[in-house]
């Protein structure tokens, strides 16, 4: 297993609970809409500290790069953790609209976000940190959340 | 820093959105030129205004689009750093419209002078696209498929615009070529070459995103582009051979490849995880379906080359490939990518996030479903208007204001843009 791996997996799963918290508010039953979006809050959140916590700072530590790549996927997870804020607040008001627009936002934001992790930075990762025990402790947050 | 990592390298928003404000005038112009022609125009491939409609989608209204695109898909998805993209648009955009309107304009006047003023401009604006393209998707550290069949594509493009304007001048000087056997060529290199292997580079990209569907499979993305290529060569060879059946049966391979595609990206579309329809979703499926007709018919004519002996099949191939496939796949691209442009662009001005207008609120959604159903019938009454010739005045105003409709849209979207991006000014002066 890549030190990356599960991360690259944790995508996947924060996708499927994301389609079915725009799913089930799209269609009007908030109370599944709101049981969904909690999950996948609470999972993408998990997702962002594991790599803030965890692979960003071996990475920099690493390869000396501080202000590089990472700082710019740090950048864009406190733009997607404002638009989960603004999807709340609009679960909270039963606003149909500003969840679904939101929620098509953060999905391209998101999707987006990925690629350049998959494509880019997980492989850069991958060469700077094999050999460590960083993988694991990555699975380990990711699985307890 | 990997190029690939931010959005500073994407253009400015004007850059995209000249193209794609232009492209859908060009389908108004060919609605009312088949109006106007009346279903005369859809007795065979060869007439004068089929050719000049034609290229109306192709150079006007595909050529503008896609360009625009790459402008914005090449430094987002693939890491290449188009040089001086601004000044690169402001010199190209100019040229292939004066190229299309001259191109059209011979063909409908039947006017040498026009067609032969039309190659120049043609091959300056498609030139300096697709060197400077070349050297961007050539330049960037990024690998994989969508990198590499975007390669080729504009490589089939080049190879298009160079054969078309060998055609051009042969028509207009009455040159000896086998004209014929050229335009085959021509045709195939400029749907198959550029065209869908574009749509194949950026499908790999986007379907998955966009719907959150499995990724196209490794084994597909890596063999579709390089077959389609080696395909494209041999039938090129073989449709200057005397005898011409093997370049006819070569239509059974190349449409088993579309029909690989389009069930692909449908197979993909069904099992997807986001089960919400947008104008986006809609117009790649029907896009999908009409390249699975589209393929089945071409399968058809290559078995028993006398269906291909009524002019009227390779019009009928033409309908479901030009609006069908690609009017579809192009509107239903720019219904996305542009409401996240606006947001993108927004969102570096300044303001905190929550003072962003969200996608959604850049082109009214009722608007955008209304357009496609009306882009649909279009489509449909097109096919009928192909058998049923009476149908053609009433197919030609129907796609005419279809592509009225999809400019309109996209005109909304850049007033949603200058509006929010006004407010959001005020406000971070304000703070």
């Amino acid at each position: 297993m890549s030190t990356t791996q599960p991360l690259f997996q944790h995508h996947k799963h924060c996708d499927e609970i994301f389609a079915d918290a725009e799913e089930a508010c799209s269609n009007g039953d908030w109370t599944a809409g709101a049981k969904a979006f909690a999950s996948f809050a609470g999972q993408l959140e998990t997702h962002f500290l594991s790599e803030e916590e965890v692979l960003f700072p071996a990475f920099e530590s690493a390869t000396g790069m501080s202000s590089g790549p990472t700082e710019v996927m740090r950048g864009e997870h406190r733009q997607m953790r404002d638009l989960l804020a603004q999807m709340k607040l609009a679960l909270v008001d039963r606003d149909s609209d500003g969840f679904g627009g939101t929620a098509e936002t953060l999905l391209i934001m998101m999707q987006q976000h990925n690629m350049k992790e998959e494509n880019i930075l997980y492989p850069m990762c991958d060469s700077a940190l094999g050999g460590t025990d960083i993988g694991n402790s990555i699975a380990q947050r990711l699985v307890a959340s | 820093m990997h190029p690939s990592l931010s959005f500073e390298q994407a253009p400015p928003i004007s850059v995209p959105y000249r193209f794609f404000l232009v492209a859908p005038w060009f389908g108004v112009l060919a609605g009312l030129l088949l109006a106007w022609s009346g279903g005369d125009v859809l007795a065979s491939r060869w007439s004068p205004d089929t050719l000049a409609l034609v290229h109306l989608i192709a150079v006007g209204f595909m050529l503008q689009a896609m360009s625009g695109a790459m402008f914005q898909f090449i430094p987002v998805a693939v890491g290449g750093n188009v040089w001086r993209s601004l000044w690169v648009a402001n010199a190209i955009q100019p040229l292939l419209i004066l190229g299309a309107l001259l191109l059209v304009a011979g063909f409908h006047f039947s006017a040498p002078v026009l067609l032969s003023a039309a190659v120049p401009a043609l091959l300056a604006g498609v030139g300096i696209f697709v060197g400077v393209v070349l050297l961007a998707l050539w330049r960037t550290p990024a690998t994989g498929m969508t990198l590499w069949t975007m390669r080729i594509a504009v490589a089939g493009l080049a190879v298009t615009v160079l054969l078309g304007a060998l055609l051009a001048e042969a028509l207009a000087r009455g040159l000896d070529l086998p004209i014929i056997e050229l335009t085959n060529v021509h045709l195939a290199w400029g749907l198959g070459g550029w065209a869908l292997m574009l749509v194949a580079a950026v499908s790999y990209f986007v379907v998955p995103m966009f719907q959150l569907t499995n990724p196209y499979p490794l084994w597909f993305a890596r063999w579709f582009g390089p077959l389609l290529l080696v395909m494209l060569l041999l039938w090129s060879g073989l449709w200057f051979r005397d005898d011409l059946r093997p370049a006819q049966a070569f239509g059974v391979p190349v449409s088993l490849l579309c029909v690989a595609f389009a069930s692909m990206t449908l197979r993909l579309q069904y099992t997807r995880r986001r089960k919400i329809n947008d104008a986006t979703s809609l117009n790649f499926r029907v896009a999908m379906i009409a390249l699975l007709v589209f393929a089945i018919s071409g399968t058809a004519m290559a078995i028993d080359p006398t269906i291909s002996d009524d002019p009227r099949a390779a019009v009928w191939l033409g309908m479901l490939v030009f609006p069908g496939v690609f009017v579809s796949t192009i509107s239903g691209m720019m219904y996305k990518i542009i409401p996240f442009l606006n947001w993108l662009h927004l969102q570096r001005l300044g303001a905190p996030i929550s003072a962003v207008p969200n996608m959604k609120k850049m082109i009214p959604g009722d608007s955008m479903t209304a357009q496609f159903r009306l882009h649909v019938l279009a489509v449909l009454l097109l096919l009928a208007a192909v058998w049923l010739p009476s149908l053609a005045e009433v197919a030609g105003l129907v796609f005419s204001a279809s592509c009225a409709w999809l400019a309109w849209n996209l005109t909304l979207a850049m007033r949603s843009y200058r509006r929010f991006r006004d407010q959001i000014r005020a406000s971070v002066l304000r703070c």
